[in-house]
């Protein structure tokens, strides 16, 4: 079971610069400075956890004028649920002992599941959403070969493309950035048409195209 | 335990091999056939819930739950040996259809001389110049032989694609290096892709021969020879890793089940986890399982089919004590030899100015080179081969976003965030999927420390690359910058090399051998019909059987091997049950 069952994270536009998130029932939530704040569930965080991986993604990808970052996609609700649910405690991979070092090419041989990798993070980053900028990416840089950063990199990248229904990628944000329109059933007309040229549609996620619900895999599992 | 009623034939996992083989025998006898899967059912319009990359793409949820079962890997028998602890360099599917759901559909037939691959390259070049623990074999029987198991293997699936060599006749835009076809492929080839194209004109204009990825993910609109109608692929890009929800992409759930579906000889039992065959007196009587209630069970058959992986076929052979085991220090035992896996790099990641679309697409939709199969080796530093290819199998953004031009360090921040979202749709890969020839020092067995959820020794791979796969590697890496200059290409990064065997990077799941074909029961587990030497009642399907990986894959000449055995087991087999080689 998760740890912390009656945290909210606080979201506001001063504290994430939120714009629209997903809330526990999976309605999306907009966040103005003037609208104050909405509270969303946490499934495994604490609100300060929460906050310091919010900050820690969002230097990762952050919103620059590029475009939008993981506090607006999100990112840390979809860790969040991720962490609370059997991936966070390794139910994808061969967890039996003896636990030895090996070399990269035998893949990654530690004992700990994504929610120790995460708590140990946690410890790295101190009181990171307190600090300027400059020194969250200093604080990054010196861990930054450290398996919590690594696994924090691919979280982020997944919060920021995932399908919506798993928590990130708020109004498909993520997709829209790299031009990506989510599921679709054919492209029979087009795939062999606009050569060299930008072929772009409004992304849908799974449930509009479907036209139903689809139950994600972190709220399925036991 | 308790004893199941005897049936008569038992086929243990129900992927591309076994459930062919059960389609054979269901529609052409009145045999009881009973397939035992591990996985759980699985239907096409499940699949349209599945377009999810999270849950099936990167959390892997049609493939083998790894928690319960893996492999254990060391490079030499020197070097200490670890467990696979989550998927890496292949995708083993689970459930009715087995990786025949999720896999690309690219179609080859092999070329005439990956049958004879030993005379081949010692007629060629002279026995010195193979490599010295080279355990290469000639397989028992010839691309001749298996030509029209391949023209029924095509026309079961409907497989896409242009011929190159009709009865000697070489046709420009095919393969012009294939083996001679009695027929034209049943489909015509997929539409092609912005990056495929470039591809097509790159390699045309460097002078080599271009042609089409033969597809099972079928063109157009098709109904095959046992009236099983499938409709032509729509480019959505969600092929390898998942089920197709269209039901274009042959797969044994939308090929093979709608017969046998039909059929009241036929029984699909699932949830059933087999953990030994039952040998007795040179022959088997069935096989011990776990059912789906968590119960042991016997199931007695007269004939036993054993049709599960590729790696697992081997397991239950050395986990049930049937055949030698293999003993790299003495060359004695034929069960675990001969453990290959296709090479496989992205020979060069091309960074382009203009956007590619790369979202549409399909598992075999490109344009490949036979070009470096047929390489003279005389002045050259290894003796194998393989095919340059380009394939628009549809970008998704979790796997694909982050990859930035050699000139850009930064991995994360601004920096790297604005490079990786600028190069997202302009980035595309030339593949090289190569050859990996046997050798005496690759192999596999049981593992003394790591065992699966019941308890049972995993299976152990000793495998490595030889100087022979990383030379190959090296010069066609450098030819796949050529070709992508060629394409137009701005920065271009070319694969740094092969070092040792990874288990971390996806190869593909072709990895073969452990239970390879021969002609004598000395050095061989089957005989050229895939039937047991020592257990002539025991038939081993699959990639297994293979002595060696040739560098195309190998999905289709599995399934015209079992037809093929079919053919032997109905016309001879249950006649006159016996030896039948």
């Amino acid at each position: 079971m998760p740890r912390h069952r009656r945290n909210f994270l606080t979201l506001s536009a001063t504290t994430l610069g939120g714009l629209l998130v997903y809330t526990l029932d999976r309605k999306a939530g907009r966040v103005h400075a003037q609208a104050g704040s909405i509270k969303v569930p946490l499934r495994f965080f604490t609100e300060d956890e929460a906050l310091t991986i919010a900050a820690a993604a969002a230097r990762i990808f952050p919103a620059d004028e590029s475009g939008p970052g993981a506090n607006e996609a999100g990112v840390v609700i979809y860790i969040d649920r991720q962490l609370a649910s059997a991936y966070g405690r390794d139910y994808y991979r061969y967890t039996q002992p003896p636990f030895e070092e090996g070399v990269p090419e035998q893949g990654w041989q530690g004992k700990e599941t994504p929610r120790e990798i995460y708590r140990a993070g946690l410890k790295l980053l101190g009181r990171f959403h307190r600090l300027a900028p400059a020194e969250q990416d200093a604080r990054l840089k010196q861990i930054e070969t450290s398996v919590f950063f690594s696994l924090l990199r691919t979280h982020t990248i997944e919060g920021m493309f995932c399908d919506p229904m798993h928590g990130g990628n708020a109004g498909m944000i993520g997709w829209q950035m790299v031009g990506f329109p989510g599921p679709r059933m054919s492209y029979f007309d087009d795939v062999d048409r606009h050569y060299g040229a930008a072929f772009r549609s409004k992304p849908a996620s799974l449930a509009q195209m479907l036209g139903h619900p689809v139950t994600p895999g972190e709220d399925t599992e036991t | 335990m308790r004893t199941l009623p005897p049936v008569d034939v038992v086929i243990v996992g129900g992927g591309w091999t076994g459930l062919t083989m059960a389609k054979e025998l269901a529609t052409r006898t009145g045999l009881k056939i009973l397939v035992l899967e591990r996985g759980g059912p699985h239907k096409t319009r499940d699949y349209l819930d599945n377009m999810d990359e999270l849950d099936y793409a990167i959390r892997l949820r049609t493939m083998q739950p790894i928690r319960d079962e893996t492999v254990t890997l060391r490079h030499s028998a020197r070097d200490r040996v670890l467990p696979i602890r989550q998927y890496g360099s292949f995708l083993p599917g689970t459930g009715v259809g087995g990786s025949g759901e999720h896999w690309s559909g690219i179609s080859y037939r092999y070329y005439p001389h990956d049958f004879g691959r030993l005379s081949h390259l010692v007629e060629k070049y002279g026995r010195a110049r193979l490599p010295e623990d080279c355990a290469v074999r000639d397989w028992p029987i010839s691309y001749d032989d298996l030509e029209p198991d391949y023209e029924r293997a095509e026309r079961l699936m409907g497989i896409s694609g242009k011929a190159g060599n009709l009865r000697g006749n070489k046709i420009e835009g095919g393969n012009i290096f294939e083996g001679p076809r009695q027929s034209d492929y049943p489909t015509p080839p997929m539409k092609l892709p912005y990056l495929a194209a470039l591809f097509r004109d790159a390699t045309h204009s460097l002078g080599y021969h271009p042609f089409p990825l033969p597809a099972a993910t079928t063109s157009v609109p098709y109904t095959n020879p046992d009236g099983v109608a499938r409709a032509g692929c729509a480019y959505c890009g969600y092929c390898e890793r998942f089920g197709c929800m269209i039901g274009a992409k042959a797969q044994p759930t939308n090929t093979l089940m709608p017969v046998l579906s039909r059929r009241n000889n036929f029984e699909m039992r699932t949830g059933a986890w087999v953990r030994r065959l039952v040998p007795e007196g040179g022959r088997v009587r069935g096989a011990r399982y776990v059912d789906a209630n968590g119960d042991e069970v016997f199931q007695p058959a007269d004939v036993v089919f054993l049709a599960s992986w590729t790696l697992n076929n081997t397991r239950l052979l050395l986990l049930s004590g049937i055949g030698e085991p293999y003993d790299p220090k003495t060359g004695k035992g034929v069960v675990g030899s001969h453990l290959t896996h296709q090479v496989s790099v992205p020979a060069a990641t091309l960074f382009f100015e203009k956007p590619l679309n790369a979202f549409m697409g399909a598992g075999s939709a490109g344009i490949a080179i036979g070009d470096f199969d047929f390489l003279d080796h005389k002045d050259l530093d290894f003796v194998s081969g393989g095919a340059l290819y380009t394939v628009c199998y549809g970008t998704r953004p979790i796997a694909n976003f982050g990859a930035v031009p050699p000139s850009v360090h930064a991995r994360w921040g601004s920096a790297w965030k604005k490079a990786a979202l600028h190069n997202y749709d302009r980035t595309g890969l030339v593949r090289f999927y190569g050859e990996h020839l046997a050798y005496s020092g690759n192999y596999m067995d049981l593992d003394p420390v790591y065992k699966d959820r019941y308890g049972d020794p995993l299976l152990r791979l000793t495998l490595d690359w030889t100087d022979n796969e990383r030379n190959m590697v090296r010069l066609i890496t450098s030819r796949a910058v050529q070709v992508g200059r060629a394409m137009g290409a701005g920065e271009i990064l070319a694969f740094e090399g092969l070092k040792r065997y990874q288990a971390t990077r996806y190869q593909g799941t072709h990895v073969q051998g452990g239970t390879i074909v021969g002609a004598k029961q000395t050095d061989s587990v089957v005989n050229m019909y895939l039937q047991h030497w020592r257990a002539p009642n025991l038939f081993v399907l699959g990639a297994s059987a293979f002595p060696q990986n040739p560098s195309s894959n190998p999905t289709l000449t599995a399934v015209a091997l079992t037809f093929r055995a079919a053919d032997a087991v109905i016309q001879r087999y249950l006649k006159h049950p016996g030896a039948l080689a």
